[in-house]
């Protein structure tokens, strides 16, 4: 049998509550992880209770069995929980549903994540206790803590070893911040952001400026996969998984920062097996959808998919290639993590199916090969690519 | 002398499992100890129980010179914890030590926070000692020797 994913399993429904700022979410967390799968359920037309799987990622706090004892699910045969925290596991949560369903562990999966910050506590905000150890004892009490700290010294080495320029992580927020003034869903429609502004705005931590860094949210998103033999059977046209892989390099999550290979967004070994389950090359990629915690990330994980080589990221991270539809690559077409919601990344990959569907806010024309790139900072790191059937 | 981050962060403890013990007990005397292989020599950090390279479980803390060259920085300027609403802006940069088969640490760089930090520059460590604490502790931070060319 061919060691492979591509095309045995489709996207047939998405679904996503209303997007919050942190803390502004009038439901707790569990309730919009339910109202999402329903959502998404009622979007592939397709009853709750035949949901047989659930796939999530960053140690979602929804559990399997009390969402299907929640729901009345018939039958619970696959639970899975991608290791890894930050929005690494997006597209690996989407490869384990297809991996269970390919492989007949299961029917019908949802992958889903389900994030109230307000009521469980934000990302962005250091370890309020009285000591610390193992290996957050060697970075915590020199002030290194969060995310944003954690990963501005690989994107910092990173503008170094190749000459980038601030120009270029600016280029990707001004794309997010354009793209979620058409969409009415995202937190910061309405708030457009210029050249001028994002110079002038705070530094978080150097080479991030607020503008770099995502938001904190509230929300939940859901998808349902089936079988491809099955995905025809329902009112949506089915986004197959054309390739959907994770993982990380050798000693990528050595302690203290000491990763051989360290100014990474960890894509060199992934990127090369998702083209080749997916048989495609970076110029067949139609839209892109790419995790941003910070814009530094996104710039490196672009990099490492073959998009643009290194020393050329000056020249080639420009606002203009990445709006759509007219740009050369549409990049975060909602607004993304920066200015739709931050949903761990799950809001991506809803989008990059969106784009196949042709019901996106910002729609490329005749989007038929549409990738994720979930999550350059915490290994394991993974990405996908739908795609329609005439792509199969 | 006085320590470069304002007081109040979280204070550094052992691992209860005990791993990186002899790492702290070492700053408190003035001494950096690094891992090494037993077995086949080679330097590791961040601690762990066995040797990435080999897989011998014999692993010891070697001292080595606070001596190294900065791999990285940064310059935080969001206070993220209390502690550091009135800190301002502070730099945090991460130091190879070419004497221990260029291993990483990360700490604060002495001196003006809004010095230009340049990759490559020789730094030396400063064993800062936090003696008035119930339970007192060392951090290892570093300052600039010679900037790079």
């Amino acid at each position: 049998m061919d060691r492979s994913l591509r095309g045995r399993v489709a996207v047939i429904g998405v679904g996503e509550t209303e997007y919050y700022k942190r803390g502004g979410s009038p439901d707790p967390e569990f309730k919009l992880a339910l109202k999402a799968i329903i959502t998404a359920c009622e979007n592939a037309g397709i009853s709750p209770k035949v949901v047989d799987g659930f796939a999530s990622f960053s140690n979602d706090r929804s559990d399997p069995s009390h969402l299907a004892a929640a729901l009345g699910c018939a039958e619970l045969r696959f639970a899975n929980m991608q290791w890894g925290g930050g929005g690494g596991g997006g597209s690996a949560a989407v490869a384990n549903a297809a991996a269970a369903i390919a492989t007949g562990m299961a029917d019908c999966v949802v992958v889903f994540r389900a994030l109230a910050q307000g009521q469980f506590g934000r990302f962005g905000q250091g370890p309020q206790r009285n000591t610390i150890s193992g290996d957050m004892a060697h970075t915590v009490p020199y002030g290194l803590m969060t995310p944003a700290q954690m990963f501005a010294m690989k994107v910092q080495r990173f503008m170094h070893d190749h000459g980038v320029e601030q120009p270029a992580l600016r280029s990707i927020s001004l794309a997010s911040y354009e793209h979620a003034q058409n969409n009415p869903r995202a937190v910061m429609y309405g708030k457009p952001l210029d050249e001028a502004t994002y110079d002038a705005s705070r530094w978080i931590v150097e080479p991030f400026h607020l503008f770099d860094c995502c938001q904190e949210n509230d929300g939940a998103a859901a998808m349902v996969l089936v079988a491809a033999e099955k995905a025809k059977d329902f009112a949506n046209e089915p986004a197959y998984v054309l390739g959907a892989v994770a993982g990380s390099h050798h000693r990528a999550g050595a302690g203290v920062h000491n990763a051989p290979d360290y100014a990474t967004s960890a894509f060199k070994t992934v990127a090369p097996r998702l083209y080749d389950m997916a048989q495609v090359t970076p110029g067949d990629i139609d839209v892109l959808q790419s995790y941003e915690n910070f814009t530094g990330g996104v710039l490196m994980s672009i990099v490492e998919h073959g998009f643009c080589p290194p020393e050329a990221c000056n020249e080639y991270f420009v606002k203009e290639r990445f709006v759509a539809p007219a740009g050369a690559l549409p990049l975060n077409t909602s607004g993304g993590n920066l200015a739709e919601c931050y949903m761990h990344g799950l809001g991506l990959n809803i989008e990059a199916v969106r784009q196949l569907w042709g019901c996106s806010t910002n729609q490329v024309a005749n989007a038929e090969v549409s990738m994720v790139i979930s999550g350059p900072m915490v290994t394991p790191v993974s990405a996908c690519i739908f795609a329609k059937e005439s792509v199969l | 002398m006085t320590a470069y981050l304002n007081p109040g962060l979280p204070q550094p403890m052992a691992a209860p499992d005990g791993l990186d013990a002899a790492y702290w007990e070492g700053l408190d005397n003035d001494r950096l100890l690094i891992q090494k292989c037993r077995s086949c020599g080679i330097w590791q950090w961040g601690p762990e129980w066995l040797c990435h390279s080999c897989n011998s479980f014999e692993m010891d803390f070697e001292e080595v010179p606070a001596q190294g060259q900065i791999f990285s920085y940064e310059r935080v300027w969001h206070p993220v914890h209390p502690a550091l609403q009135q800190q301002g802006a502070y730099l945090v940069v991460l130091v190879e030590l070419p004497q221990a088969g260029n291993v990483r640490l990360v700490g604060n760089l002495m001196g003006d926070p809004q010095q230009a930090v340049t990759i490559g520059a020789v730094v030396e460590g400063v064993f800062e000692h936090h003696t008035s604490s119930e339970s007192p502790f060392t951090l290892l931070q570093w300052r600039v020797v010679e900037r790079a060319t």
